[in-house]
């Protein structure tokens, strides 16, 4: 955004008063939208019906439930994303001749769709956690090598001609330039792939598990329960939106503060 | 201690552009590469403070990058005390033009850079204010690079280098980039400093008058393959003055010539 220095930051409350604003704003078309379309509740439900059948969800722990087992997925596939899609981005940044060998088989293995990935993904792992799990790594973990090669291999050459100067060992060259001069494009990288793992979660849930937020999603389409499916679309929206709050935090923490 | 010979020195590049106008020069071809220094032989005595000059493009830039062990040279090899250069290391310490600190470490942090080593932490600290309080940063320490000016940055740098206590410092256009006031304190700084603790000193410049108001001795570059137009001992007495000092103000103007100025501005 270009900075207009004319204008006055937004305030606290501002921040807190317009987005509800915009909330409430929504919740009233959706609700004109449900009483004037003509359908019948059980097509169309409005906000009063979904919140009285979330209150339901939440009194009887089908909710929490199901939150929590789509969080576990994401959260173990996204760390084995990182634990894998890292250290090999940092490689390939560094290492030109790997970049060659390697990077055009990851620029075509990107393209495919995690959904793709469905139908091996269930042969091999079977039902349970296990396929979902490992279709969440698969759409971080590209995005993670690639930003990570790009934000490696643009390090400025100076700081390691600095670090042999100084006699860097190899192990100070990634604790003390690499893993700094990465953080900031890194954890940018984080927040567009926990996002892009949200995503995918919902859709590898509506497969081969009987838990998660994606399952309940299905599950209340077969019942015809769409009160319930909407119930989920909310909560996942709302993890989404917690999500990318807790990684633009992250993205203030001290050690990227040199970054500006 | 910090005592340098160069020993015919040559550097090639690789020729990326097919079409640059020294590719079509037969005499600057070396196999399918670019020669860049052709035979260099030079020989630096310990503390002195020698300033290289040379247009931009003539190779100094390069010289000094082999000096440092940053870049293998082509043919050829420099002897720091007697042993060959294979790598950089601390007892000669770069000094880069800009950027040279690490932006994601304080001031305080960057200066500390060579003395990792030491296990007394009090006295490690003790030693990088010393450097600090050297430059004039007390008060800065705990600054990121970003947060201070031009000249401080270089300052900064300067204590680092310093602080690790190298035999040789190789400083690449120390003042690029400063604007003319602190161009000159700067200028000053380094001479005393260099008065003061007399390591061997090599500077790079394209500024005719502070190679001749810093240097012990000055050497002038040109051409291009590069070769050695001047080599010579400055034994003027300091302060330097072109006013008033007649012989130094008709060698400031014989250098203009040989680098193709045919009168002094």
């Amino acid at each position: 955004m270009p900075k207009d220095t004319t204008q006055m930051p937004p305030s606290w409350t501002m921040r807190l008063v317009l987005p509800c604003l915009a909330f409430g704003l929504l919740l009233l078309l959706w609700d004109l939208a449900a009483r004037f379309a003509g359908w019948s509740v059980d097509v169309f439900p409005g906000p009063l019906q979904v919140f009285i059948s979330m209150g339901e969800l939440v009194a009887n722990g089908t909710l929490l439930k199901h939150t929590v087992a789509s969080l576990f997925r994401v959260t173990a596939g996204f760390y084995l994303a990182i634990l894998g899609g890292i250290p090999l981005g940092i490689m390939l940044g560094r290492w030109q001749k790997a970049r060659i060998l390697i990077n055009p088989m990851i620029q075509f293995l990107r393209p495919i769709s995690p959904l793709a990935w469905i139908p091996l993904s269930m042969l091999w792992f079977g039902i349970g956690d296990k396929p979902a799990v490992f279709l969440i790594f698969l759409s971080s973990f590209f995005p993670l090598v690639v930003s990570t090669t790009a934000t490696v291999s643009a390090i400025n050459p100076i700081y390691f001609q600095v670090g042999a100067n100084f006699n860097f060992t190899r192990w100070e060259k990634i604790t003390r330039i690499i893993i700094p001069a990465m953080l900031p494009g890194t954890i940018t990288a984080l927040r567009i792939s926990v996002t892009i793992a949200w995503l995918v979660v919902v859709a590898a849930e509506m497969i081969a598990v009987q838990s998660g937020l994606g399952y309940l999603i299905l599950d209340s389409r077969n019942a015809l329960r769409m009160d319930y499916v909407m119930d989920g679309m909310i909560v996942i929206g709302l993890i989404g939106l917690l999500l990318d709050y807790i990684m633009r935090r992250l993205g203030r923490i001290e050690s990227t503060s040199w970054h500006s | 201690m910090g005592h340098i010979v160069i020993e015919n020195i040559s550097k090639a590049y690789r020729n990326r552009r097919r079409q640059t106008r020294a590719g079509d020069n037969p005499e600057l071809r070396y196999g399918d590469q670019i020669l860049v220094l052709d035979h260099i032989d030079l020989e630096f005595q310990d503390g002195e403070m020698v300033c290289i000059l040379g247009p931009s493009g003539c190779g100094k830039s390069t010289l000094l990058k082999i000096m440092a062990g940053f870049d293998p040279p082509s043919e050829g090899r420099v002897l720091i005390d007697g042993r060959t250069v294979t790598r950089p290391g601390s007892d000669h310490i770069f000094v880069f033009q800009h950027n040279g600190l690490l932006p994601w470490m304080t001031v305080r942090q960057n200066v500390g850079l060579g003395l990792r080593d030491m296990t007394d932490q009090k006295a490690k600290v003790e030693r990088i204010m010393e450097f600090i309080e050297m430059v004039e940063l007390e008060g800065f320490e705990h600054h990121y690079p970003h947060q201070l000016s031009g000249g401080m940055q270089r300052r900064a740098e300067l204590a680092r280098a310093l602080a690790v206590n190298p035999d040789i410092l190789i400083m690449d256009e120390p003042f690029s980039g400063l604007d003319f006031l602190t161009h000159m304190k700067m200028r000053e700084e380094v001479v005393n400093m260099h008065e003061f603790i007399g390591k061997t000193t090599i500077v790079v410049t394209h500024d005719i008058d502070d190679a001749l108001i810093m240097g012990d001795r000055i050497i002038v570059m040109s051409g291009q393959p590069s070769g050695i137009k001047l080599n010579r001992e400055l034994d003027f007495e300091r302060p330097r003055d072109f006013q008033k000092e007649p012989a130094l103000n008709q060698l400031r103007n014989e250098i203009f010539f040989m680098l193709g100025v045919p009168y002094a501005v």
